[in-house]
């Protein structure tokens, strides 16, 4: 008997929790739960109408993020710039010690240009590297565990496709994965989820940059068994899946307890403009 | 006090939860940090709609809560609708405690705080991975769980005076 009024208490307590409104409720628990389940189950329509309104959807929302965060992004944007006057006469002091010749680089650097493209021209290479880009802000820097990413804003609108390279200061950044009408969603190298084919220069050795979730450094995978990657050589994008741009520099080798890693050139903390390749 | 202000200075302190809770999916804000080659992050949404939906329902209304899931889908770059279902889940949880408690007790929220969670996470996994084949980490998933508990008897001080407010600016 005791049980059954148990049981009972206990069946009535389940439906006042999801049937029940309160005074300022308008929904009640189920009704609710059946529009998120309806909701989740559009996401099977990629393309149509569904998906215009889908990305109209994101373009709000993204907008008003933007508006939301906005104080957020200036007190950040103030403390890097405290920290870089603090750090002023450090780099100043470095950059003297370094001795650079930046003009007689930069001819050099000029000669070899000009070089490789009489050389590839000679045996009808088509060139790799692409000088079509489109300058966006960044909207919105998300950045959680589940997920490193940046939101951009342009579209499709603006010629913007899925799997294009994005770069900051010529250093790679990360590629498009999500494309609405007035903005993208670009996925950070440091992603999990980010994979992208290297290339390690001197020596030309083929991998797979694998992001790890820190903002520093990403993983080489697929490294070949016998390899001459030394400290300081310097990682590229290899091109090779046909979407992401070719020589575009990513970063540089370090080695920590035998284990290759690569040091991005990007501050990912403090990107604000980003450079989207433009595919044709 | 002018009535006026009087009048604001409630109703700003009605609507908080809730502009909290929309600062929070809008901002996409967690306070992630990295250690040990590991992610962590605090969940600060659950921790919001559990406490509410628990100490004070009508500070949150269930339709919001449904429109903060789709925002943080659409922020976190999930599915549109996941986010939905995790926090209406939490609130038939927290509303079913609620019906059942007796004696409201710190200690039994927080050990209830954490059941929730793993339910809500859990269920969270299996639809991002088996239905939509999502990539995410159940380890990442679980250490945002851990570290949300841990803090919720703090958000707890600082919320339950909050309602206290609440209940003095409705009785002023």
């Amino acid at each position: 008997m005791a049980t059954e009024t148990g049981r009972d208490d206990f069946i009535i307590s389940i439906r006042s929790a999801f049937l029940n409104k309160g005074t300022r409720q308008k929904f009640s628990l189920f009704t609710l739960l059946l529009a998120s389940i309806f909701v989740l189950s559009l996401e099977y329509f990629k393309t149509g109408p569904v998906d215009q309104i889908r990305s109209i959807t994101k373009d709000i929302i993204f907008r008003g993020s933007n508006i939301f965060s906005s104080p957020f992004v200036f007190i950040k944007d103030k403390y890097y710039l405290l920290q870089d006057h603090i750090k002023m006469y450090e780099d100043y002091d470095n950059l003297k010690k370094k001795k650079l010749k930046l003009e007689s680089l930069e001819n050099e650097n000029q000669f070899f240009k000009e070089e490789n493209y009489r050389l590839k021209k000679l045996i009808n290479e088509k060139s790799l590297l692409s000088e079509n880009y489109v300058i966006t802000k960044v909207l919105l820097d998300q950045k959680s565990p589940y997920l490193k990413s940046v939101i951009i804003n342009k579209g499709f609108k603006h010629g913007i496709k899925n799997g294009s390279s994005v770069v900051d200061n010529s250093y790679y950044v990360g590629k498009i994965v999500d494309v609405n009408h007035l903005s993208s969603r670009v996925l950070l190298a440091t992603d999990l989820n980010s994979k992208i084919p290297v290339i390690i220069e001197p020596g030309g050795i083929n991998a797979i940059l694998s992001g790890n979730g820190n903002d520093f450094n990403a993983e080489l995978e697929y490294l070949p068994i016998i390899n001459e990657v030394k400290d300081g050589d310097i990682v590229y994008t290899s091109g090779i899946d046909g979407k992401i741009s070719a020589a575009i520099p990513v970063g540089k080798i370090f080695i920590n307890k035998d284990k290759k890693l690569v040091k991005f050139f990007t501050n990912f903390s403090q990107i604000n403009f980003v450079k989207v390749n433009k595919q044709k | 006090m002018k009535k006026a202000d009087t009048k604001f200075y409630i109703n700003f302190i009605r609507t908080l939860p809730i502009l909290i809770l929309y600062l929070l999916v809008l901002t996409g804000f967690d306070l992630s940090f990295f250690l040990y080659d590991n992610n962590f992050s605090f969940n600060f949404v659950y921790l919001i709609i559990f406490f509410f939906v628990l100490k004070n329902p009508n500070a949150l209304g269930y339709g919001l809560i449904f429109l903060a899931g789709i925002i943080n889908d659409v922020v976190q770059n999930f599915p549109i609708g996941v986010s939905s279902i995790n926090y209406l889940l939490l609130c038939a949880i927290a509303a079913f405690i609620r019906s059942r408690m007796i004696l409201p007790n710190i200690f039994y929220d927080w050990i209830l705080f954490f059941i929730s969670i793993l339910i809500v996470n859990s269920v969270n996994y299996l639809i991002l991975t088996m239905i939509f084949e999502f990539p995410i980490k159940y380890g990442i998933l679980m250490s945002s769980a851990i570290l949300t508990c841990l803090i919720y008897p703090l958000f707890s001080k600082v919320f339950n005076e909050k309602i206290l407010l609440i209940l003095r600016s409705e009785n002023d």
